[in-house]
């Protein structure tokens, strides 16, 4: 839910499709070259020793270990349920993941799975990937979700209405979907490789928060390209600002593409140097993935023992 | 919190010798007098090698072996000379994490820059201009231009191996022979320069290089064997050198201070115009002549915009700089840092505002935290004389003339950045800004096909592109 002071700040905003379209094209326009440029330098830090060890080990703890196919079964889901709880079965100190995220249809098989373990269940909804639906049978499968035992929902934006200026639809979506889910945290996946401009995600960005998201998502792992640093990088200057303005605060969760130990530790510190250590928690930033988190394991185990192991010694699921 | 551990980048990969002798015709010769000088790494104050300070007698050495080269070299044919140029280029490349750490060493500026902005350029200055050796009759000056001679070249500290590069590259793609003169407080990544002109069997005579301080560079500016003088420092010895060199037939090319404008419209994109401020005067450490030392923002946008400047302010991390992860590095010089000091206590006495982040400053070396001064007038020191330090003078304007004319309010003229979305009104400021470059929606961005060099006393000439040959051409 969005606190009084954020509703009260933009009380007005989506009264009508042209204050929102006013509103978000006043936004601070997003120069490419010079966000490209910043996301590049940062992504040349050097984290070593120490810090390398509590990045990958906050890293863990922020995955969302996601399997999205037609393929999926319960057996799958179950799988990869005991892998997100107890990720390396030969070190307990290493934490558990997050959340793991499926469709709907397999929201209870995980629920059951992850009873009492901490980890959250996290379903896609709204007729994902495309959002193609229409709004009753994007809120209905939310409800089924979050009936089902689901914490969180990721939901996608629909990018034709938003591409076509619609903005208002999109807005509406956004709240009627936050409604559904109640109790249920709501992540907005703004698909930022069909939104193709900074501009476009920076818009997109503000009008998932004023419409309640809880986090913002880049993608949904169906399109190519998926996460980018710039990307995320203009995702963390929106939510930094959006607390400015209105002392909520917004999660971002990059997902997709990101597959390497490096790959997860550039984008921790684009968020140190970003939105701030703030964000670095579970809480407020995940990364959607679910390759990265065997390179994970198999770095930090790299870190105990001075040798990699082959990637038969790290299970699949 | 997310506390970066220490990355030193190693020195082992550097080899410094104890100390050095002139570079002369292809070897290394013991200067005829005993003045010898300490060049030290400003960030520790550890000495790092000794070094010879030349004289007159060094210094028409030199020029002698440059004007014995000249002959073979200039009748060389341009394919021939463009093999050498690639092969300098190449070794730079090979070598480029040595020749980074050297330049870190000697200058304090931080290993991520010498390493992703010195060393790229230097090696891609080498490579465009070995690429003009054999085209220089399509290059507007005629069909058959012909080189100078013997060229005479003084760098300054702030960039060594770049400025190097700037100088002896277009030279000697025109078929000039050289004498270069690195400044006092950096001279190793010039010796190891030398080195390398060895490794690459450039002919002997067609580079040397000599030590030393001002005498040093008036000697070789004023001996009557150079035909050529191309000068980058301050405006101060600019104008001692055009003195000295009027009524002579030296071609001379200047590039000298500046105070440049970095201008902020209301409708710029924000959070990248922050970045390219902070760019504009705290990438090496401000020791840049076209640092955007003043930032003049549309007052609609000013509170936001030097709130949001000062929080990213507080991430840059000031210290070692051999640690990958350092932002700002040290001051080149205790002489450098006490100007800088004075300057920003004159901001301070003339009534800015003066703002840094927590900032801790290590014990030994030299150093400067980032300093910004809001409430700055034009009259002030701080917006009139170039401080070559991290500080940055804010000024505010209402509308795009004002803006212009504060810009354009100053005896330098070398660069300036415009920051707005709009197409038409960037295309307006920068056809007004009387700067020999300006950035649009960046700055501090660098190529060496592009020309660089000043208005008014910024100097004059330019180098880069095809208009850097003009320099070193009989034309």
């Amino acid at each position: 839910m969005t606190t009084p002071l954020a509703a009260a700040k933009f009380d007005g905003v989506a009264s009508s499709p042209s204050t929102l379209r006013a509103f978000l094209h006043g936004l601070p326009g997003v120069d490419r070259v010079g966000a490209d440029a910043r996301a590049a330098m940062l992504g040349t830090r050097s984290i070593k020793t120490t810090a390398k060890k509590q990045a990958i080990d906050t890293a863990i703890a922020m995955v969302d270990l996601t399997t999205l196919e037609g393929a999926d079964t319960p057996g799958k889901v179950r799988a990869m349920c005991a892998k997100a709880v107890r990720p390396d079965p030969t070190d307990a100190s290493v934490p558990p993941v997050a959340a793991v995220c499926v469709y709907p249809d397999l929201v209870a098989t995980a629920v059951e799975a992850l009873a009492g373990s901490g980890v959250k269940v996290a379903s896609v909804a709204t007729s994902f990937p495309s959002g193609r639906s229409s709004l009753e049978v994007k809120t209905a499968e939310t409800r089924l979700a979050v009936a089902a035992g689901a914490a969180e929902i990721d939901m996608v934006i629909d990018r034709g209405a938003f591409l076509a200026g619609d903005y208002l639809k999109v807005y509406e979506e956004i709240v009627a979907t936050k409604e559904a889910c109640g109790e249920a945290h709501l992540k907005v996946i703004l698909e930022t490789g069909e939104l193709a401009t900074y501009d476009n995600v920076r818009r997109a960005s503000w009008l998932a928060m004023i419409a309640g998201a809880d986090f913002i998502k880049t993608s949904t792992g169906k399109v190519s390209p998926a996460a980018t640093l710039p990307v995320t990088l203009v995702m963390l200057e929106a939510v930094r600002d959006f607390l400015a303005v209105t002392g909520r605060k917004v999660g971002v969760k990059p997902a997709g593409g990101i597959r390497t130990t490096k790959d997860a530790i550039k984008y921790l510190v684009l968020v140190n140097e970003t939105a701030g250590p703030d964000w670095l928690h579970p809480d407020w930033f995940r990364l959607g993935a679910s390759s990265l988190l065997n390179d994970l394991l198999m770095q930090r185990q790299k870190m105990a023992t001075g040798r990699y192991a082959g990637p038969d010694y790290f299970t699949l699921d | 919190m997310f506390e970066y551990a220490p990355a030193p980048e190693s020195r082992d990969i550097v080899d410094i010798r104890p100390s050095y002798g002139l570079f002369i015709g292809g070897e290394w010769v013991d200067p005829q007098g005993e003045d010898r000088h300490k060049t030290v790494n400003p960030a520790t104050e550890e000495v790092l090698a000794e070094v010879a300070w030349a004289g007159e007698a060094d210094v028409d050495r030199a020029v002698q072996a440059a004007t014995k080269a000249f002959p073979v070299w200039s009748a060389m044919p341009g394919a021939e000379r463009a093999k050498y140029l690639f092969r300098i280029a190449r070794i730079i490349q090979e070598r480029s994490r040595e020749l980074a750490v050297l330049e870190t060493l000697d200058n304090g500026k931080p290993i991520r820059e010498a390493r992703d902005v010195d060393l790229p350029l230097v090696a891609a200055h080498f490579f465009y201009y070995a690429g003009w050796a054999d085209k220089l009759a399509y290059a507007g000056f005629g069909e058959n231009p012909r080189p100078l001679g013997v060229a005479g070249q003084v760098i300054p500290w702030n960039f060594p191996l770049l400025m190097l590069a700037w100088k002896i590259a277009p030279a000697l793609a025109c078929g000039n022979t050289v004498v270069l003169k690195p400044a006092e407080t950096t001279p190793l990544t010039g010796l190891a320069f030398a080195e390398i002109c060895r490794q690459a069997e450039l002919p002997p005579g067609v580079v040397n290089i000599v030590t030393g301080a001002g005498e040093t560079g008036a000697a070789l500016v004023n001996h009557p064997g150079v035909d050529k003088v191309a000068f980058t420092g301050s405006t101060e010895v600019g104008r001692l050198i055009a003195r000295s060199l009027a009524g002579t037939s030296k071609k001379l090319t200047l590039e000298l201070g500046g105070k440049a404008a970095n201008i902020v419209f209301e409708d710029a994109p924000l959070d990248q115009a922050v970045e390219g401020i902070v760019n504009g005067i705290f990438f090496n450490q401000g020791h840049v002549c076209c640092a955007g030392s003043r930032l003049l923002v549309q007052e609609s946008v000013a509170a936001e915009l030097l709130e949001a400047l000062k929080r990213r302010l507080g991430t840059l991390r000031l210290g070692d700089p051999m640690d990958k992860n350092t932002d700002i590095g040290a001051i080149n010089s205790a002489e450098q840092l006490a100007r800088i000091r004075e300057l920003t206590e004159s901001g301070e006495a003339e009534g800015a505002e003066r703002w840094s982040p927590a900032c801790p400053i290590p014990d030994r070396g030299y150093w400067f935290p980032p300093t910004v001064f809001t409430g700055v007038a034009q009259s002030h020191r701080i917006a009139r004389e170039e401080i070559f330090g991290p500080v940055l003078s804010v000024l505010t304007f209402r509308t795009p003339a004002e803006a212009v004319e504060k810009a354009n309010n100053t005896p330098y003229g070398l660069s300036a950045g415009v920051w707005t979305e709009k197409g038409s009104l960037m295309l307006w400021t920068a056809s007004k800004l009387r700067a020999g470059v300006v950035w649009s929606n960046t700055f501090n961005r660098f190529d060496p096909t592009s020309p660089f060099g000043g208005y008014k006393e910024s100097g004059y000439g330019r180098e880069g592109g095809r208009h850097g040959l003009e320099a070193y051409l009989a034309v």
